[in-house]
């Protein structure tokens, strides 16, 4: 198969039939997880590296199930970033399990940009588990699947995504996904944590969480990370959830059943009330179970799509 | 002292003298000895045919990092002054961001006396602003430029106390230098690392927006309009800052400006793939901003072409985005980028493209050189504006090779450098 290239960068470029194929392999891969015996051969004998270079508990559990699941051999690695000439650089250590004999490596880094620089100098598959605040491919994949389930078709379906979306990898993706697959796409937060280009990226905006809930099929509620208050790019998680929080007063006034998505971990009480996280509209535990089916089949769709070498020495691997 | 040197049949490019006319270039002492038309010159002169290329008063490049002392394995003052040679420069001005910082007497004697022993292009060393470059205490101006100091400056920072500041612009005075600031409010940085604007957000990349030098531009005029004194603003990168500057020359302010080769040549867009070759601050902004400095550089409120050459080991540039250091050679491409960008676009005219190069480089630092007038120093670039070359970053001088033209074709190379009527490089085949 050569749906992908060798590597899962990010959503950005990828066309409407790619992203399509992704989720319909997903689709079968979900009974697996089903069955008793959760295990299929299909990448008996690879082997896989999760280098996380930040914390991460979600994603990095779910690749891993994912992995295993198919059989692949997987080793964790949960490496300290170096900051600037600190430690072992970000190219040494790739080249380093590289020269181990790996397969792919699923990469988590603070870095925007890290994925694809390690995807330009090493062999193996490279699938991007976060970089920075550039993209979160995979979760914007079990993103679309889970839409996907709950609407049918994403033509022309609206979907609101709801928090920092400056600082959010999980936007980006949603963005440039639910774009490829045709859907309407507006962010909704204070305008301290949205990019100031962001209608250049084709995006509605509100300023109002109770506009973008009339407006929307679907809210994708982002974590709001607490430091961005000691950053200063709002005065406090109170007022912040006053006015940008999804509550079930504000819930109960839309126009339509919403679903409601979070990519996790949640604050409640900040971005999301409990009572609208455990209600009727949320489908946030089914974003997990399609994470695992998701990645499944980005594994098998790039297991294979070897570069070689030389591609590699002239950076041009993707 | 060398042989006499006789250039014959050049095309002779010399604005400050207002000439533009096919002739012979004689060199004595060190000294131009005679000018135009054509010249006997004196038995064992030698003699080199110039016909079909551009005779012009040796180029200046007022802004370059050449990182010696403390980082010689990136560049030396020897290095770095051979890749000028190389591009067609017989003068550099040394950034005094070294380590430790020139900010004293005895350092700014060292990069002289390095540049001295080095024998290629001239190097005139800059003093730091503040003690350090920490913003505190001012340097000691008035020994500093008797060692040898052209103007001050702590390029790489801004100087943030506007009191420091403008006590710089009044002490510098004194010794008739230029304060020279590397306009950035750095709170309104904030740590960026590209420009501000669709691609950094699409990237994830915190942007610099260019109302983080514009504020610092204003600031820096409105003390020099306070003062009196002369302030030269570094690698100006967006288009709100020439309308200041314009402004400023307007308002008859005492402020001159610069421009380097890769702000009137690319964008932003060079960033996409996190190239950290397209890394430098301040950053590459947008199509608009690229060609409003070309026509400030063309109208004359940037009065001058620079690189801001600034060499780091590969390594450092081999590294995630956010965090690779600033900067981008461009004493060997520089030449060729203008040609390309800014001549053969219809920009500027030749003998402009030889003003903001040469001649207005001397006039602003109050340089010797910048002309070929008789009884000037000997210094002078022959180019071949019309040559097409490619880019190959193993062959420079510089020990750098962080350059974002790699592999680019290009238009316009230095055939010959000559400093002092020496010939310090020469273009092989």
């Amino acid at each position: 198969m050569t749906i992908l290239g060798k590597d899962l960068i990010g959503l950005a470029g990828l066309t409407r039939e790619q992203i399509t194929t992704i989720l319909d392999v997903a689709e079968p891969l979900k009974a697996i997880s089903e069955r008793a015996i959760k295990k299929v051969p299909t990448l008996r004998g690879m082997t896989v590296v999760n280098l996380f270079f930040e914390p991460s508990t979600r994603t990095r559990i779910s690749f891993e199930f994912a992995e295993k699941r198919m059989s692949a051999d997987t080793v964790n690695v949960a490496a300290a970033a170096s900051s600037v000439s600190k430690g072992e650089t970000l190219v040494d250590t790739a080249r380093n399990l590289e020269a181990m004999r790996i397969d792919m490596v699923v990469i988590r880094h603070p870095a925007s940009g890290a994925a694809r620089f390690l995807a330009e100098r090493i062999e193996s598959n490279v699938i991007n588990a976060g970089d920075g605040t550039h993209e979160h491919p995979t979760q914007g994949l079990l993103d679309l699947l889970t839409l996907r389930d709950k609407l049918g078709s994403l033509d022309g379906k609206r979907i609101c995504i709801v928090g920092d979306v400056l600082h959010s990898r999980v936007a980006r993706s949603n963005i440039w996904g639910l774009q490829a697959m045709g859907a309407e796409v507006a962010v909704c937060g204070p305008r301290s944590l949205l990019p100031n280009a962001i209608r250049e990226m084709g995006v509605q905006v509100f300023d109002r969480i109770e506009a973008a809930i009339e407006w929307a099929d679907a809210l994708n509620v982002l974590r709001l990370q607490l430091e961005r208050m000691q950053l200063g790019y709002i005065p406090s998680l109170r007022e912040y959830n006053r006015i940008f929080g999804v509550t079930r007063a504000r819930l109960e006034r839309a126009p339509r059943d919403l679903l409601i998505l979070h990519p996790g971990p949640m604050n409640r009480g900040v971005e999301i009330d409990s009572d609208v996280a455990d209600g009727p509209h949320s489908v946030i535990l089914h974003q997990v179970t399609n994470g695992v089916a998701v990645r499944m089949a980005v594994l098998y769709l790039l297991a294979g799509n070897k570069a070689s070498l030389a591609d590699v020495a002239k950076g041009g691997a993707a | 002292m060398s042989a006499p040197l006789l250039l014959t049949g050049g095309r002779i490019v010399d604005p400050a003298q207002g000439m533009d006319a096919v002739g012979d270039l004689l060199i004595i002492d060190g000294k131009i000895a005679s000018v135009g038309g054509t010249i006997q010159g004196p038995d064992g002169a030698r003699r080199v045919d110039c016909s079909g290329l551009v005779v012009s008063p040796g180029m200046i490049d007022v802004h370059v990092h050449l990182r010696e002392p403390g980082r010689e394995e990136v560049e030396t003052v020897a290095s770095g002054a051979h890749a000028a040679a190389a591009g067609g420069f017989t003068a550099v001005a040394a950034m005094p961001n070294t380590k430790p910082v020139t900010d004293n007497q005895a350092m700014v004697g060292f990069v002289k006396r390095q540049g001295e022993a080095a024998g290629f292009a001239r190097v005139y060393p800059y003093g730091a602003i503040s003690v350090g470059q920490m913003g505190e205490t001012l340097a000691e101006f008035g020994e500093m430029v008797a060692a040898g100091a052209v103007a001050v400056s702590d390029d790489g920072r801004p100087v943030e106390n506007s009191h420091l500041m403008r006590t710089a612009l009044e002490y510098a005075q004194t010794f008739g230098i230029p304060v020279v600031e590397h306009c950035e409010v750095m709170s309104l940085a904030h740590g960026g690392s590209m420009h501000e604007g669709v691609i950094s957000a699409r990237l994830g990349l915190k942007g610099i927006p260019s109302e983080a030098e514009e504020i610092d531009v204003m600031r820096c005029i409105l003390l020099a309009k306070l003062t009196g004194g002369h302030i030269h603003l570094c690698h100006l990168s967006s288009k709100g800052s020439v309308e200041l500057v314009r402004w400023g020359k307007d308002q008859g302010v005492n402020v001159t400006a610069e421009v380097c080769s890769h702000h009137i040549s690319l964008t932003h867009e060079a960033v996409e793939g996190y190239d950290t070759n397209a890394k430098m601050n301040p950053p590459l902004r947008t199509q608009r901003d690229v060609e409003a400095l070309q026509q400030g550089l063309k109208d004359g409120t940037i009065d001058l072409l620079v690189t801001d050459h600034a060499p780091h080991h590969y390594d450092e540039k081999e590294r995630e985005f956010a965090d690779a250091p600033n900067g981008i050679v461009g004493l060997e491409t520089a030449l060729g980028v203008n040609v390309t960008w800014l001549l053969e676009s219809g920009v500027l005219t030749l003998s402009q493209l030889v003003d903001r190069m040469a001649c207005l480089p001397a006039k602003v630092f109050h340089l010797p050189g910048g002309t070929l007038a008789k009884g000037s120093i000997g210094d002078v670039t022959v180019f071949d504006p019309s040559r097409e070359w490619t880019v190959d970053p193993a062959r420079f001088k510089s020990k750098g090779r962080n350059t974002p033209y790699g592999g680019r074709k290009l238009r316009g190379q230095a055939v010959r450098t000559i400093v002092g009527g020496r010939i310090v490089f020469e273009l092989n085949g």
